[in-house]
C-alpha cells in the first residue's frame, strides 16, 4: 500500500444518501478475478442518467450510510481505480469504510453541514497526519482510528504487521484455541 | 462484571489488542479469487485450512448443472473454476458445483453445523450476519480481509459498540421473523446498527425456530449493523444435535453459559412491540422503505424517497395490496432453508400461479433440495407452477442467468431491494416466503392473514 500523507485537489460531489455498492459497482463486473480495472464501470448505471455528472478527481463528497450493503471490496477498488483518493462523507457503513481503509482510499468523517460546505468549495485539501481538511478558508478536523492512520501514513502491509505478532497467535492456538469444528475432517 | 454475549465472545478470541482470532472461515468464489492471488504472490500459505470451508454459490446457474465447464457465461465459468484451483493448490476443503454439499455458504454452515455458539465466523459477504442467530459472532468482510484470515487466522479489528433489541409481546398470526426484521430496519433505518454488534433477545424471539432467527440475523447488516447474535438456547441445540460437525455430547452447559449475564451492559438499548407488527413489503430502494401490507404507499419525505418511488414506478397513494408482480423469486441466504419452503409450498398446495406472473423457487443448498424433494414439495411448487431449480444465490443478486428484466416487478424473499439488484432496472419488493407465495397466486400482494383465513 502506498503511503497517504496529504490528498489536495478538486472535489466530485454525489449527494445522495445511502448510496450501497451495487450502485457503486453492479453485480455482473465483480465476475473478475483481478484486483484492477473497474474504474471503467464505476456507477455503471447512474452514470447513464441525463446530467449525471461525476469528474475524476482526487475527492468525492457524498451523503449519509456511504457504501452501505454488500461487502464487495470491489467498490473501493472501482473508485480507486477511477482517480479519488479520499471520500468525505457525514457516515459510512462499517465494511466499506474498513475495506477503504486496507487499500489506502481515505475515508473521512465530517458533520453533514461541513460536507455540505466543502461540496460548495469544491476544492479542499485533506491532511491526514494533522487530521484536519481545509476548504473555503476553514480548518475542520476529523476522527480516525489512531492504528488505522499510523497504517495508512507509513503505507504499511497489513498481513506483515500481524506477521509480527506471530508468537502471539501460536500462543492462542496453543493455550486458548477452542477444539473444532474441523472442515477437513468432514467426510 | 456482567458480560454480555457478545463481551465473552470477543474476550475469548482477542489474541492481543485490536487483534481477533476467527474459528471459521467461509470462502466463496466471488471476493476470494484477489485473496488467493496475492497469498501466492507473497509466497504464504493459508494457516489453518481445517478451519476454512469453501463453496461456489453467487455465480452457479441454478440449471442442475454439476460441473464448473458446464458453465455458459464464461466470466461465470473461470471464476468457479478459480476457486476449485485455489482450494486445490492451497488444501481447503470445497463443495463446488456438482457437491451434495454445495449450495449458499451461509445455508451450508448451519447445515453441515460447523457454525456453533461461542464462535467467531467470517466471511467476504455481508451476510456472514447470518451465523450470529447460533450465538456466534459472524460478521462480513472485504477481500483483503479475507487474505488477512488465510494468511494469519486474525483480523485487525476495534471491538464494535454493543445494541440489544428487546421485542416485547409475540408475533401475531401470519407474521413471520421476516417480517420482524423488515418491521425493525423500518423502525431503526438502514443505517440505524451502524458501528454496532446487535443482540435480539425477548420472547418473540425465543420462540422463533433457527431457521427465523437466521432470518432476522441475517439482515442485521440491512439496517447497517456489524453483526447479530441470538442466545444459544434449547432450540439452537436441538437444531446441532446430530449434525455432521456437531460436537457429540454438546458441550450445553458451556453453550448457555455464553448467554448475555443479568445486568450486561450494551451501548445501546432498543425496545419494540413485536406484536403490532403485521405482515410487511418493501416500497421502495432500500430495505427501510417498507410498511404493512395493510397500507398505502406512503408520501416521500425527501429527496431519497422520491428517487426510490419513481424508480419502483409507485404514486403515495397506492395500497400495498393492488401492487402487481411479474415475477416471485423464493429464495436467497434469507430465506430458502427447508422451513422457508414448506411454509411457502402450504400456501400454494393445490393452487396455480397468476398468470402473468414467472415464480421459481431456488433452494438454498443442494441438501435442502433433496430434503424438499423428499418431501415432495417439489411436486407441489411444480404443479402449481413454479420453476423448481437448483441451489445458489440466484435472482437474490443476479450474478447468474437467474435475472428480472427492464421494468419487471419482483416478489423476492431475498434481503435487498436497491436498485438494479435483482436486474437492471428491475424493481424488487421484499416479503416473507408466505407472502411470496401467496402474490404468486393472487399475482399481487394479500394481507396473508385474511388470505389464509378465505382460502
Amino acid at each position: 500500500m502506498e503511503p497517504v500523507r496529504v490528498i489536495e485537489g478538486a472535489v466530485s460531489v454525489i449527494d445522495r444518501h445511502d448510496v450501497d455498492t451495487d450502485q457503486i459497482i453492479p453485480k455482473q463486473f465483480l465476475k473478475r478475478v483481478e484486483r484492477t480495472g473497474f474504474g471503467e464501470f464505476l456507477f455503471h448505471d447512474w452514470s447513464k442518467e441525463p446530467g449525471w455528472d461525476l469528474p475524476s478527481n482526487p475527492i468525492l463528497a457524498a451523503g449519509r450510510n456511504f457504501g452501505c450493503g454488500s461487502s464487495r471490496e470491489h467498490a473501493p477498488w472501482a473508485l480507486e481505480d477511477y482517480g479519488f483518493r479520499a471520500i468525505v462523507a457525514p457516515s459510512f457503513a462499517d465494511i466499506f469504510y474498513s475495506n477503504c481503509t486496507k487499500i489506502g482510499l481515505l475515508p473521512v468523517t465530517l458533520p453533514e453541514e461541513d460536507v455540505r460546505a466543502l461540496m460548495e468549495a469544491g476544492h479542499a485539501r485533506i491532511d491526514l497526519e494533522e487530521q484536519e481538511v481545509s476548504f473555503a478558508g476553514r480548518q475542520v478536523g476529523f476522527d480516525i482510528d489512531p492504528e488505522t492512520a499510523r497504517r495508512l501514513l507509513e503505507g504499511l502491509d497489513h498481513i506483515g504487521v500481524t506477521l509480527q505478532q506471530l508468537d502471539e497467535i501460536d500462543r492462542y492456538e496453543r493455550q486458548r484455541e477452542r477444539s473444532g469444528p474441523v472442515t477437513t475432517a468432514l467426510a | 462484571m456482567a458480560k454480555s454475549l457478545f463481551d465473552k465472545i470477543w474476550d475469548a478470541h482477542e489474541v492481543a489488542e485490536g487483534l481477533l482470532y476467527v474459528d471459521l472461515h467461509l470462502v466463496h468464489e466471488v471476493t476470494s479469487p484477489q485473496a488467493f492471488e496475492s497469498l501466492r504472490l507473497a509466497g504464504r500459505p493459508v494457516r489453518r485450512t481445517d478451519r476454512t470451508l469453501a463453496t461456489a454459490d453467487h455465480n452457479v446457474p441454478t440449471d442442475g448443472s454439476t460441473r464448473a465447464d458446464q458453465i455458459r457465461d464464461q466470466l461465470s465459468r473461470v471464476q468457479v473454476e478459480t476457486l476449485e484451483r485455489n482450494c486445490q493448490e492451497f488444501g481447503v476443503p470445497l463443495y463446488s458445483l456438482g457437491s451434495a454439499r454445495q449450495g449458499i455458504v451461509h445455508v451450508i454452515g448451519p447445515e453441515l453445523g460447523v457454525s456453533q455458539p461461542g464462535m467467531t465466523i467470517v466471511c467476504g459477504d455481508s451476510h456472514t450476519s447470518t451465523h450470529g442467530a447460533f450465538g456466534a459472532l459472524a460478521f462480513g468482510i472485504g477481500t483483503s480481509e479475507v487474505e488477512h484470515v488465510l494468511a494469519t487466522q486474525t483480523l485487525q479489528q476495534r471491538k464494535p459498540r454493543s445494541m440489544r433489541i428487546n421485542y416485547e409481546g409475540a408475533l401475531g398470526y401470519g407474521v413471520s421473523s421476516k417480517d420482524l426484521i423488515l418491521g425493525t430496519i423500518g423502525r431503526i433505518g438502514v443505517a440505524g446498527g451502524v458501528g454496532h454488534v446487535i443482540e435480539y433477545a425477548g420472547p418473540a424471539i425465543e420462540s422463533l425456530s433457527m431457521e427465523g432467527r437466521m432470518t432476522v440475523c441475517n439482515m442485521t447488516i440491512e439496517a447497517g449493523g456489524r453483526a447479530g447474535m441470538v442466545a444459544p438456547d434449547e432450540t439452537t441445540f436441538e437444531w446441532i444435535e446430530g449434525r455432521e460437525a456437531a460436537p457429540d455430547p454438546l458441550p450445553t452447559e458451556s453453550w448457555l453459559a455464553l448467554r448475555s449475564d443479568d445486568g450486561a451492559a450494551f451501548d445501546t438499548e432498543v425496545t419494540l412491540d413485536a406484536s403490532e407488527l403485521s405482515p410487511q413489503v418493501t416500497w421502495g430502494t432500500t430495505p427501510g422503505m417498507v410498511t404493512d401490507v395493510t397500507r398505502s404507499v406512503p408520501q416521500p419525505r425527501d429527496e431519497g424517497e422520491e428517487r426510490a418511488l419513481a424508480y419502483m414506478a409507485l404514486r403515495a397513494g397506492t395500497p400495498m395490496a393492488e401492487i402487481e408482480l411479474d415475477r416471485v423469486f423464493i429464495g436467497s441466504c434469507t430465506n430458502s432453508r427447508i422451513g422457508d419452503l414448506r411454509e411457502a409450498a402450504e400456501i400454494v398446495r393445490g393452487r396455480r400461479v397468476a398468470a402473468s406472473v414467472d415464480a421459481m423457487v431456488v433452494p438454498g443448498s443442494q441438501q435442502v433440495k433433496q430434503q424438499a424433494e423428499a418431501e415432495g414439495l417439489d411436486d407441489v411448487f411444480r404443479a402449481a407452477g413454479f420453476d423448481w431449480r437448483s441451489a445458489g444465490c440466484s435472482m437474490c443478486l443476479g450474478m447468474n442467468p437467474d435475472i428480472a428484466a427492464p421494468g419487471e416487478r419482483v416478489a423476492s424473499t431475498s434481503n435487498r431491494n436497491f436498485e438494479g439488484r435483482q436486474g437492471r432496472g428491475a424493481r424488487s419488493h421484499l416479503v416473507s416466503p408466505k407472502m411470496a407465495a401467496a402474490a404468486a397466486i393472487e399475482g399481487h400482494f394479500v394481507d396473508i392473514r385474511e388470505w389464509e383465513d378465505s382460502h
